[in-house]
């Protein structure tokens, strides 16, 4: 088996790389309408020259290539992008040990070495290209789905190693570096402080993406990763506002303390006010998702054009446009999520991860063939210089920040936490796009595209090839892959509260008085203008369970019917604390057929006999009491399907049914095969427990009523499936909760469970 | 208040101070606290602690009021509830909300967790019996719930029902049907939190300035 892939495997890598080939080279900007062209008009055309006047026949073959030829290279790069990924991940073995970054750098530089083999000059990553295209969507996939939980007790962490960390990158790498250049036998007298300042900061950037490519595949606790990530994202208002201060500086040539002052201030601006843009947009993006409950099909261009303008607004005015799609995101996730139907999350979802992914992919094969393509000047001294110093200043940044930060935090960082947390800085191509949009004196330039390409070589290649052995090796903590049970969220919900009544006695407004505080300005005011219809008076905890539930029957639905080969792990009769003596089974069974006959005896009577429907409790007969019970059943079982199925039919396309009853049942079939569930053997039982109580009061009835009521229930599944389980006592098979996923054995992935319930 | 009474005071916060792993500062402001609470008197009683007004948007308050006079919290295997507590039994339950030490051994990370895990599981079994009933949930969820609007109590079965269910299946797996679940042991409770990281959630900033702006509760 494994040899036959194995051949295969090769087959479809040669055969790709055909492909790949045949691709690149239609690719290729080549005068292409000229030549072929040729022997068709030699052919077909008639070409008279006596005198002149050329009469050329009705082409019948032609080719324009100029029209087409922007898309066409646009699409034939992201088909290119995309085979190369296809292709990694049919090779297991070299997937498990290189990030996917470092094999698409190589394909780039692969691509790039062909094309000037050939002649050609290959395409560079152009800036406008990267921020205003490929970068957006990496951001917005980012922000859309980031953990706020885990953010936000981090925040003050995050916002210092962003910051503080960021400044002391640029200013140690960019001062030294200069220092550098001061040395005699470096020969690079003429770059000035400014220029290596500028230098500074461009390199010294975590990158999002390089980030999230390597950290994605390793599987890291959620506190790094949270970290690592949300200091990448934030360190942009630092970037951009460092960056655009010095190129004033660089032209004007002075720097007085006024300017300082202002570069301060600018920063707080270009933050804050990229945070607000964002917020704005998000409560737009919000606000519009109110309304769009007949018009589902565009729902998701909603979410992602918002998120878009946002970006493109900040940018406008030179904010921070990384934050501004951030705090879009964040804003408008938990309400426009209570707004959409389960489809248009879906596809949003499925649409960010798309489109992330293909820029990730392009990214990476355009910085490999940037390499190739871009005018080097290679100055040993200088580029080494830059990835030591990168290295060094990132490692003293971490340390000294930690130690500061460590003071007022409650779950210290472990030097093994600093150590990822300085090995996991990336640099990856806002440096090299920041970089090219250099103005400075082209030797210069050249030699800084360089030294900036081989910092991110070095991080992405060596950072991220060995990160995930030395992981392992040091034993850090990994993700834990469980899914969010009910308790959980239950009991993170009652220790909320719980903190912050603790706080309230202890007298002062701590972390949990103010989250509370916020939540519930949220419920009264905000939600109220946010969410459609009544949902917003929902509790979290409500919504919670619904999910939980929808998935759960989605999961089923999808995995087929139960096999019988899971036995039953535990039903409702298990806990439910039982008030009816217990009869064995042999004796349920005689009481069941009793019951039955004396129920077709009854159904008898009562058709000979006009009897109304909401007379129901003037009978008192045990009989007519039974029988009157089953029509009741009948009714509640009727009204929750109905329920049921207004709620679901967005949901759900549960196949059909087999021997099912009239009622309807056949919308909700979660059972197995061997819990039959049909009108008669319902109702049977259903006398049995009354039965078994001998005498029929008003207590008995009642304790009937409320067991139906469960059927009652919104949250529809799991209530109808209980009620069917205290009915079969003797064919137990229940509806397993989906705690032990072992049961299902469902290839869903991981993340669908974590995004959906986060 | 004489000089050698606050001598005294200064010895017994000492010793408290050791005996409860807080530091002198924070028994301190807490001792301001509990005075302020308690209107200057030696214990507190519920009532003190019912009339604070913030805690009035809590939906648990009730069950965070028990916990205080739980004897259960209050030594290692008392049962019942008392009506009044000294400022030590006021230090010894807000202890449970400390944080862990940085350079906690593992055994003691253990102990540190099985400590507050008891302590919330204590707050839901209300009948001191060692173990959660569905009903014991069930209340718990109402509570829980309670401050969020109309909610339907059939929802609220609904969901204790199936977090029980839960708890069952994860931790007996498979149960006959005539098997009879009793509801949650500890050592149940142990297992379906373990993701919770209680030892670092479960804490509360305590003070260790000296507050000069302290909100009067009352």
């Amino acid at each position: 088996m494994s040899v036959l892939s194995c051949n295969h495997i090769n087959g479809c890598r040669w055969s790709l790389l055909v492909v790949v080939v045949v691709l690149v080279c239609s690719a290729l900007p080549s005068d292409a309408s000229a030549p072929p062209v040729h022997p068709a008009r030699g052919t077909n055309g008639l070409n008279i020259t006596n005198n002149g006047t050329a009469k050329k026949a009705f082409p019948v073959i032609g080719i324009n290539y100029e029209h087409v030829r922007k898309p066409f290279e646009v699409s034939l790069w992201i088909l290119l992008a995309l085979l190369m990924k296809l292709g990694f991940h049919i090779m297991p073995h070299v997937s498990s040990v290189v990030p996917e970054s470092c094999l698409l750098i190589v394909v780039g530089l692969l691509v790039g070495g062909f094309i000037k083999v050939i002649g050609e000059e290959p395409p560079v990553l152009d800036a406008k290209l990267f921020f205003l295209y490929l970068l957006p969507p990496i951001i917005l996939d980012a922000g859309y789905f980031l953990p706020i939980r885990p953010f936000t007790e981090n925040v003050g962490t995050i916002l210092v190693f962003a910051v503080v960390g960021t400044l002391w990158n640029a200013f140690f790498t960019g001062g030294l570096l200069y220092a550098l250049c001061q040395i005699e036998s470096v020969h690079l007298p003429e770059i000035d402080l400014l220029s290596c300042l500028i230098f500074g900061t461009i390199v010294s950037a975590v990158d999002p993406v390089a980030v999230l490519a390597v950290f994605q595949e390793i599987h890291i606790n959620e506190l790094l990763h949270i970290l690592v990530f949300g200091e990448s994202l934030l360190n942009d208002a630092v970037t951009v506002v460092l960056y655009n201060l010095l190129k004033e500086f660089s032209e004007v040539g002075s720097v007085t303390l006024l300017d300082v002052f202002l570069g301060v201030v600018c920063f707080f601006v270009v933050s804050l006010g990229g945070i607000l843009v964002g917020t704005i947009y998000g409560f737009l993006a919000a606000f519009t998702s109110r309304f769009t409950s007949h018009t589902r099909v565009i729902e998701p261009l909603f979410v992602f054009l918002y998120s878009y303008m946002a970006y493109l607004s900040s940018e406008l005015f030179h904010l921070s446009g990384i934050m501004a799609l951030i705090a879009c995101g964040v804003v408008m996730r938990p309400y426009v999520e209570a707004n959409i139907s389960h489809k248009s999350y879906t596809t949003i979802k499925y649409f960010l991860k798309m489109w992330s992914s293909v820029s990730e992919t392009l990214i990476f094969i355009f910085l490999g063939v940037s390499t190739v393509a871009g005018p080097h000047a290679w100055n040993w001294a200088f580029v080494v210089g830059t990835v030591v110093l990168c290295l060094v200043s990132r490692v003293l940044g971490v340390i000294g920040l930690t130690f500061i930060i460590n003071r007022f935090r409650i779950i210290k960082l472990t030097k093994k936490d600093q150590f990822i947390v300085a090995y996991g800085g990336l640099r990856g191509a806002i440096a090299f796009s920041l970089g090219y949009l250099l103005s400075v004196n082209p030797p210069m330039r050249n030699l800084f595209l360089t030294a900036i390409i081989t910092v991110i070589f070095f991080t992405v290649f060596v950072q991220g090839m060995t990160i995930r052995p030395l992981v392992e090796l040091l034993a850090v903590k990994r993700k834990t892959e469980s899914k969010t049970s009910i308790n959980e969220e239950i009991h993170t919900e009652f220790l909320d509260h719980l903190l912050r009544g603790v706080e309230d006695i202890c007298g002062h407004y701590g972390h949990y008085h103010w989250k509370d505080k916020l939540s519930r300005f949220n419920k009264t005011h905000v939600k109220r203008w946010l969410i459609t219809g009544k949902n917003f008076k929902e509790p979290e905890l409500i919504a919670f369970y619904r999910k939980m539930e929808l998935k759960q029957a989605i999961m089923m639905v999808e995995s087929g019917q139960l096999s019988s080969s899971h036995p039953s792990t535990v039903s409702m009769q298990n806990i439910e604390p039982r008030a009816i003596p217990r009869v064995s089974k042999k004796q349920e069974e005689e009481i069941r057929r009793i019951l039955r006959t004396n129920l077709q005896n009854n159904k008898q009577r009562m058709r000979s006999r006009s009897y109304s429907r909401h007379t129901l409790f003037e009978v008192d007969e045990e009989d007519d009491m039974s029988a009157v019970l089953l029509r009741k059943t009948k009714m509640d079982m009727d009204r929750t399907v109905s329920v049921l199925e207004n709620r679901m039919s967005h949901y759900l396309t549960v196949p059909a049914n087999r021997e099912s009853p009239r009622i309807g049942v056949r919308r909700v079939r979660f059972e197995s095969d061997n819990q039959v569930f049909s009108t008669d053997s319902l109702h049977t039982v259903r006398f049995d427990k009354l039965s078994q109580r001998g005498i029929l009061d008003a207590g008995s009835l009642e304790a009937g009523r409320t067991d139906r009521g469960k059927l009652r229930t919104d949250s529809g599944t799991m209530g109808y499936n209980h009620q069917g389980e205290l009915d079969y006592q003797s064919r137990a098979r229940c509806l397993s909760d989906p705690g032990p996923k072992k049961e299902l054995q469902q290839p869903l992935e991981e993340e669908d469970d974590e995004i959906f319930m986060s | 208040m004489g000089a050698s009474q606050s001598g005294r005071a200064e010895h017994e916060f000492q010793d408290l101070s050791d005996r409860t792993r807080f530091s002198l500062e924070q028994v301190n402001n807490l001792n301001k606290r509990f005075r302020q609470l308690s209107n200057n008197k030696e214990t507190l009683s519920r009532e003190d602690l019912a009339s604070l007004p913030d805690l009035d948007n809590n939906p648990i308050r009730l069950q965070i009021i028990n916990a205080f006079f739980d004897k259960r919290n209050l030594s290692q295997d008392g049962v019942g509830i008392v009506q009044e507590i000294s400022f030590e039994e006021f230090l010894m339950v807000l202890s449970h909300f400390q944080p862990a030490a940085m350079d906690i051994t593992e055994d003691n990370r253990e102990k540190l967790r099985r400590e507050k895990l008891r302590f919330l599981f204590n707050m839901h079994d209300t009948d001191g019996n060692g173990i959660i009933t569905l009903e014991e949930y069930r209340q718990a969820v109402e509570e829980l719930l309670s401050k969020a609007g109309t909610i339907d109590p059939d929802t609220v079965k609904a969901i204790a029902d199936a977090a029980m269910l839960e708890v069952a299946s994860t931790t007996r797996g498979k149960m006959e049907p005539d098997e009879f679940y009793e509801g949650i042991t500890f050592e149940h409770f142990l297992q379906i939190l373990k993701t919770l990281n209680i030892e670092s959630t479960m804490h509360v900033r305590f003070r260790n300035l000296d507050t000069g702006n302290m909100r009067c509760g009352k």
